[in-house]
């Protein structure tokens, strides 16, 4: 019983990193309809970047949250940068290209992104510096730790404050006309480059912060770890119905529980004969069940449209 | 007017036998004089760049022809070499003959070709993409773990001691003596390779021009205006895309049984990337295109590894960039500028340079 206890609360922490990664792809998808490839390597940047700032400032005598402070700041500044810098070079020249020619960009975009960190910041794993206090708690038979706590918390306020910027302000209401008609929206006075600038930038923001949660919760930074967990919040963006980011958050949860859950007891139910290294595998599955059972995700309206 | 035009064929004609002769002559010759001036070693490197021809002309159906992005290509050559290996080792104690061995990894990579399209090639490209990615990933996950409880794969640590590929008695393996002049293995395999490759392009050029190439081509164009024509285009796409990984475990068979060694690292993101490469930067949907492209990949990571060290020394004064983190970020750089400048690639075909043309024109309008 404990044992199931445990799992789900791991699946609800590494779904949140999931959700925060895949509201990044779930955000470009609804304007441009554009999957992103780089979108998880801007993961693995903010990762990088914040575990160079804590390198270099922890000799000092600030105190360790100032520096996470800090180091996140630095963190989301270069991946709004970078972000910004993607869409301008990689998809902004391509728009009215064939669906091909961007798809190439982006999956080029993202190996120069993984092979430059891996000049800048070497082959080896790194370890993350524990800065937040990683005391463990008791949940009803459930270990959490305190980072664990924060890492849900964050998600679910970057989610609730999206949200909020999305149905409540003016620029969220351009973006949503933008999503649903950018040459309408054009002619409504709307600035539609711009608008695609600042959700590449929002969404490269989150992505930092995902970046630093996972890091922070495995204590380990590798110039490899985007894509996989690129290709996860992919599935949980499809899962909850791409471009919808309430289904984003959604698919996320689910995603992590259905690899927690399948890693915990594939072995049982396999007889052995699999076990928890095929964790890998749930996310993908369960992608190519969604594109045959529901392509339009969980929560979302549209159906995944032709070509 | 007629008896010029008559002429003119006729000596284009025999100008075009006499360059088929001169190139097949080439090409025979190639592996004794590489051999004599580079050394064993570039005969070796030949023969694989030959399999990755194969490969890219494979994978040059699916992006080029139909239009559709394949990130996870190099897994059908994963399932091509793992049957290969599978059968013909002692890792499961079957010695199944090279022609049975071969078409049946042909045949299973096939199969997973469609059974990865089939549910995606109902919706939009970027889900192709996305699914093959995962699966060239998943695929690696399988063949890493399925060595326990019970050995298939062996692990990472592979399957090793790979029948050698033999026809009849005649080992590819071991050096032969015919009509007077000595083959050694790599040569033997550079022919054998050779044949394929050709196979590859005939049938390629074949389909190019066929109804189904056609069909291909409007696909890419304009899947709507292509369905109205009449054109089922799942069934179209699924067609490309399952003849592309059947090309992919074909050229997979023959590198397990030339390498006589097979382990998931060799089937990485990286390959899959740099096939893509060599189709993108050649010249999508065009035969000697993407030939082009795969010479000068193959070419670029050799001058890389021997050239890249000591150009470092005279500029920094130490190496920063070692050869092959400096390859893929050429790779990715490649993809980016030949998508923004020149999306035809450096040999497009004559259709392709036309239709671009008429977008031009268009634009101006």
């Amino acid at each position: 019983m404990d044992t199931l206890l445990q799992q789900i609360v791991n699946g609800i922490v590494q779904g949140s990193v999931y959700a925060m990664v895949a509201l990044g792809y779930t955000m470009v998808y609804g304007i441009l309809g554009l999957i992103n490839f780089a979108h998880g390597e801007v993961v693995m940047v903010g990762a990088m970047v914040a575990l160079s700032t804590i390198l270099l400032l922890i000799g000092s005598s600030l105190p360790p949250l100032l520096i996470l402070l800090i180091s996140l700041i630095t963190s989301i500044v270069v991946c709004m940068a970078l972000g910004y810098s993607i869409e301008r070079i990689a998809y902004r020249p391509l728009r009215k290209a064939p669906r091909l020619a961007p798809l190439i960009t982006a999956i080029g975009v993202s190996i120069v992104l993984q092979n430059l960190a891996m000049i800048f910041w070497g082959r080896e794993y790194h370890a993350f510096p524990p800065l937040l206090p990683n005391s463990s708690h008791m949940l009803a038979g459930a270990i959490i730790t305190e980072v664990q706590i924060l890492i849900v918390l964050v998600a679910l306020g970057m989610m609730g404050g999206l949200l909020l910027l999305m149905h409540r302000t003016r620029l969220g209401r351009a973006m949503r006309a933008v999503a649903e008609n950018p040459s309408a929206a054009v002619l409504m006075g709307v600035n539609v480059n711009g608008v695609i600038s600042i959700t590449f930038m929002l969404g490269s923001a989150l992505a930092a912060v995902a970046g630093i949660m996972v890091s922070a919760n495995y204590g380990i930074v590798h110039y490899s770890m985007g894509s996989v967990l690129g290709l996860k919040a992919f599935t949980a963006a499809v899962l909850g119905g791409i471009g919808n980011m309430r289904g984003a958050m959604v698919g996320g949860l689910l995603l992590g529980l259905i690899e927690s859950l399948g890693a915990g007891y594939i072995g049982d139910l396999s007889g052995g004969f699999l076990g928890s290294h095929y964790q890998d595998v749930f996310a993908f599955f369960v992608l190519i069940s969604v594109l045959i059972f529901r392509p339009s995700g969980l929560l979302g309206e549209r159906v995944a449209e032709r070509a | 007017m007629r008896n010029v035009l008559k002429h003119l064929t006729s000596k284009s004609r025999r100008s075009a036998w006499l360059a088929f002769v001169v190139l097949a002559i080439a090409l025979l010759a190639l592996p004794f004089f590489t051999d004599a001036l580079l050394g064993h070693g570039w005969v070796r490197i030949m023969d694989f760049a030959l399999l990755y021809i194969m490969l890219a002309l494979g994978l040059n159906i699916v992006v080029g022809y139909a239009g559709l992005l394949d990130l996870g290509y190099i897994a059908f050559f994963a399932v091509g070499a793992y049957c290969y290996a599978l059968l013909g080792s002692p890792q499961l104690g079957l010695h199944l003959p090279f022609w049975i061995v071969l078409p049946l990894g042909a045949l299973l990579a096939c199969l997973f070709g469609v059974l990865l399209g089939a549910p995606t090639l109902r919706l939009r490209g970027d889900y192709l993409a996305i699914v093959t990615l995962g699966f060239g990933e998943i695929i690696r996950i399988f063949l890493n773990n399925l060595n326990a409880p019970i050995n298939i794969t062996n692990g990472p640590q592979g399957i090793s001691m790979i029948d050698p590929i033999r026809i009849g008695e005649f080992s590819f393996s071991s050096t032969h003596e015919l009509f007077g002049v000595t083959f050694p293995s790599v040569h033997l395999h550079y022919y054998l390779f050779l044949f394929f490759t050709l196979l590859v392009i005939f049938i390629s050029l074949r389909l190019e021009d066929s109804r189904i190439g056609r069909a291909w081509m409007a696909i890419r164009e304009d899947e709507v205006a292509a369905e109205a024509m009449g054109i089922n285009t799942r069934n179209i796409k699924l067609l490309a895309f399952a003849m592309g990984a059947t090309f992919g475990g074909l050229a997979g068979g023959l590198f397990a049984g030339f390498q006589g060694f097979v382990s998931p690292e060799s089937f990485s993101l990286t390959e899959s990337i740099t096939v893509l490469c060599m189709v993108v930067i050649g010249g999508m949907g065009n035969v000697s295109g993407v030939l082009l492209g795969g010479i000068l990949l193959i070419a670029l990571p050799e001058a890389l590894r021997h050239g890249s060290g000591p150009a470092q020394q005279i500029l920094f004064g130490k190496t920063i960039f070692d050869p092959e983190s400096l390859r893929m970020l050429l790779f990715g750089l490649a993809l980016v500028t030949v998508m923004l400048w020149r999306p035809v690639g450096l040999w497009p075909s004559n259709q392709r340079r036309r239709e671009l043309a008429v977008e031009n024109n268009a634009t101006q309008l």
